[in-house]
């Protein structure tokens, strides 16, 4: 075990320089956010996430975001545990009818102020299970979302654009 | 085991292909059941059906490789002998067959309901559907008793970036005397947007079943799609589709091994195992241009073909990780503390495995030596040298050992892939598809089950059965004994699918 930390104080950090934000998102974002709010939460915001019927692709590229190439914690970005610690939801998958309701739960657990960031296509509006008979049809239809940040799954890249467009809309 | 033909006999149903189904009586269907409840033949899927007359599909193997059946029971009194009541590994199958088509098991031990939690406004969805009654019940957990007993209920939405599902843990003191587990939270009707689908459609619907194993369900899904149409893709598309199969077995396998050591606060292990994880990924989009490879596996074949930078970046990955893998091997095996909390934990016996049929690290781990790229085998495995690791001890620790000894294979077949890559083209016309297929595909958790019924080029049934059927009665067995703050580790150890299982 000692080798490998000593090698990881005389090696480069694989951590990649952090992207701009996204033109788009920020656009979304400006609609959103209220000066209070940002007053009152400064630069750092802890993230709830939940999974409402994704198919675990958005997942794992979320938790890509914790390893050392994209070391979102470094932006003051970080994960919580628990609802009533987060200031960020960010919510997956089309929110099955089996979900709905845990959902609605954990966003009413969330202390105000709070921002719903609905990730990945089907988030946005069912995706390839709108229509279905156990799908309730994309995040939006369930609670109000601020941002959404598409793709199939979203690649890191594209999630960390987003969530910074967020922080920066926060400081400005 | 037994051959098939002495015990499954019917009227064989035309173009069901590669293997037979037959129409049995209800003699024989009890028949079949006796045999797997002694172990004499092996469960491997069953499922229901109202396309025609509404019937249940039960797919059982035999004493050989290629001895597999598939015996349907036409069931017009919407009832049919439960495979639960002799063999326990069916009951949740059944239950969902319940639950979905309206189709009752009778003589089942657990009539309650399964991936229906009373949210829907259907009963039934995929049989006859009707209203659902005003008023949801309350679900009924199975009993505990004795003195001192706590119940813990966790989920659906859990701590971690994971899957939503229900855990009802009940306790004594700090041991878990009991765990069941609710699950069908990420439910998305995928059996009935499928069907009526064209097979474009329905190829992404497979690829969004589990989106860890992507790759593997799109194999398997074309290659039933291949088999009704009784085609096969070219060699060049087989050989992409393994080297795919491979880089998602090695990603996934990279970030279970990092994910159950985080579990035992081992963090160093999950940063390094993280970082291998995402040289994988980022090698996959630079050869197939998506991270996860979602899309890349047509029925007829691949849609992107392996360019030179591809080539540039495989060998460049194969290095990186065998420069750095050893070294976690031995930081794995060298940490009393880590191997403290692994070694002897959530112990699955070999007798237990083996009478739920599981496949991937869950049986191998406990002694199960199985494998569907050897058995039944699939092109162009055939062609290919690798070993099956497996191991007795069936606990966190074997459950460990099996991915990093399956990293070291998949890493040899991604070499023997690239050096054996045949020229040609990496897809074959579909044509007019009609007929019934079967197929299996080996992901990084096990066996993945495809069977497709096309009628006039549209999906008109499909049922995809994903390898966590099995796995995850079996994590209840697991915890049994073992304390409450081992359950991430024994949890993380299995990696069950929430979403393939909820379909």
């Amino acid at each position: 075990m000692r080798k490998t930390l000593f090698e990881s104080l005389t090696h480069a950090p694989l951590t990649e320089a952090p992207p701009s934000a996204d033109d788009r998102a920020v656009a979304e974002l400006a609609a959103s956010l209220e000066r209070s709010a940002r007053r009152r939460l400064g630069r750092s915001l802890a993230i709830r996430e939940v999974d409402a019927g994704s198919c675990n692709g958005c997942e794992l590229e979320i938790q890509a975001l914790n390893n050392a190439f994209y070391d979102l914690e470094r932006f003051g970005l970080r994960f919580v545990a628990s609802p009533r610690h987060a200031d960020v939801l960010l919510v997956t998958g089309p929110v099955t009818k089996n979900m709905r309701e845990a959902l609605e739960r954990t966003y009413r657990a969330t202390p105000d102020p709070k921002w719903v960031v609905a990730i990945g296509d089907c988030a946005a509006d069912g995706g390839v299970f709108s229509g279905s008979y156990a799908v309730s049809g994309g995040v939006g239809s369930v609670i109000p979302v601020d941002l959404h940040i598409r793709g199939c799954p979203p690649s890191p890249t594209a999630m960390l654009k987003g969530l910074i467009a967020l922080l920066d809309a926060q400081k400005s | 085991m037994q051959a098939l033909g002495d015990i499954v006999r019917g009227q064989q149903v035309d173009g069901h292909r590669p293997w037979p189904r037959l129409i049995v009586s209800t003699e024989t269907w009890r028949a079949i059941v006796r045999a797997i409840a002694a172990g004499r033949a092996g469960l491997l899927g069953l499922w229901g059906d109202t396309d025609a007359t509404p019937a249940v599909h039960m797919a059982v193997s035999g004493e050989t490789a290629d001895d597999i059946t598939v015996a349907s029971l036409e069931c017009p009194d919407r009832t049919f002998p439960s495979v639960g009541a002799l063999h326990p590994p069916a009951i949740r199958l059944e239950r969902a067959i319940a639950s979905l088509y309206g189709l009752r098991p009778a003589g089942a031990p657990d009539a309650r309901p399964w991936l229906d939690l009373g949210f829907w406004e259907v009963q039934h969805p995929l049989g006859a559907p009707t209203p659902r009654p005003q008023g949801r019940s309350a679900y009924a957990f199975l009993p505990v008793e004795g003195e001192s007993l706590h119940q813990i209920p966790v989920g659906p939405v859990h701590a971690g970036i994971i899957e939503p599902g229900h855990f009802r843990f009940t306790a004594s003191g700090e041991t878990v005397v009991r765990l069941e587990e609710r699950l069908g939270y990420v439910h998305k009707g995928i059996e009935s947007l499928m069907a009526g689908a064209s097979i474009e459609r329905a190829a992404k619907l497979a690829a969004r079943t589990s989106g860890d194993t992507t790759v593997a369900y799109g194999i398997a899904f074309a290659r039933a799609v291949e088999a009704a149409g009784g085609i096969e893709a070219p060699p060049r598309a087989r050989y992409l589709r393994a080297l795919m199969a491979e880089l998602e077995r090695l990603a996934n396998h990279f970030g279970d091994i990092g994910a159950v050591c985080n579990d035992a606060a081992f963090s160093l292990m999950h940063a390094h195992c993280g970082v291998l994880r995402e040289l994988v990924l980022r090698a996959a989009d630079a050869c197939f241009g998506h991270r996860l490879m979602m899309d890349r596996i047509v029925p007829g074949g691949v849609t992107t073909d392996l360019g030179s930078d591809g080539l540039t970046a495989l060998t460049d990955l194969l290095r990186q990780i065998r420069r750095r893998f050893p070294s976690l091997i031995e930081l794995y095996d060298d940490t009393a503390s880590l191997q403290d909390r692994t070694v002897g934990t959530g112990i699955v016996r070999a007798g237990l495995a083996q009478q739920f049929g599981a496949g991937g690290y869950v049986g191998r781990a406990s002694g199960r030596n199985v494998d569907a790229r050897k058995t039944p085998g699939y092109p162009p495995y055939d062609r290919l040298d690798f070993d099956v690791p497996v191991l007795t001890d069936g606990d966190v620790n074997a459950r460990v050992w099996i991915r990093i000894r399956e990293v070291e294979q998949s890493l040899s077949l991604v070499d023997q892939l690239i050096g054996q890559l045949p020229a040609g083209p990496i897809a074959t016309q579909l044509g007019k598809a009609r007929g019934e297929g079967l197929a299996f595909a080996e992901g990084f958790r096990g066996d993945v089950l495809a069977w497709i019924r096309i009628d006039d080029d549209r999906v008109s049934r499909c049922h995809l059965r994903d390898p966590s059927w099995f796995h995850w009665p079996l994590l209840e067995a697991a915890i049994d004994g073992n304390i409450v703050a081992d359950f991430p580790l024994c949890n993380k150890s299995f990696n069950c699918s929430y979403s393939g299982h909820d379909l």
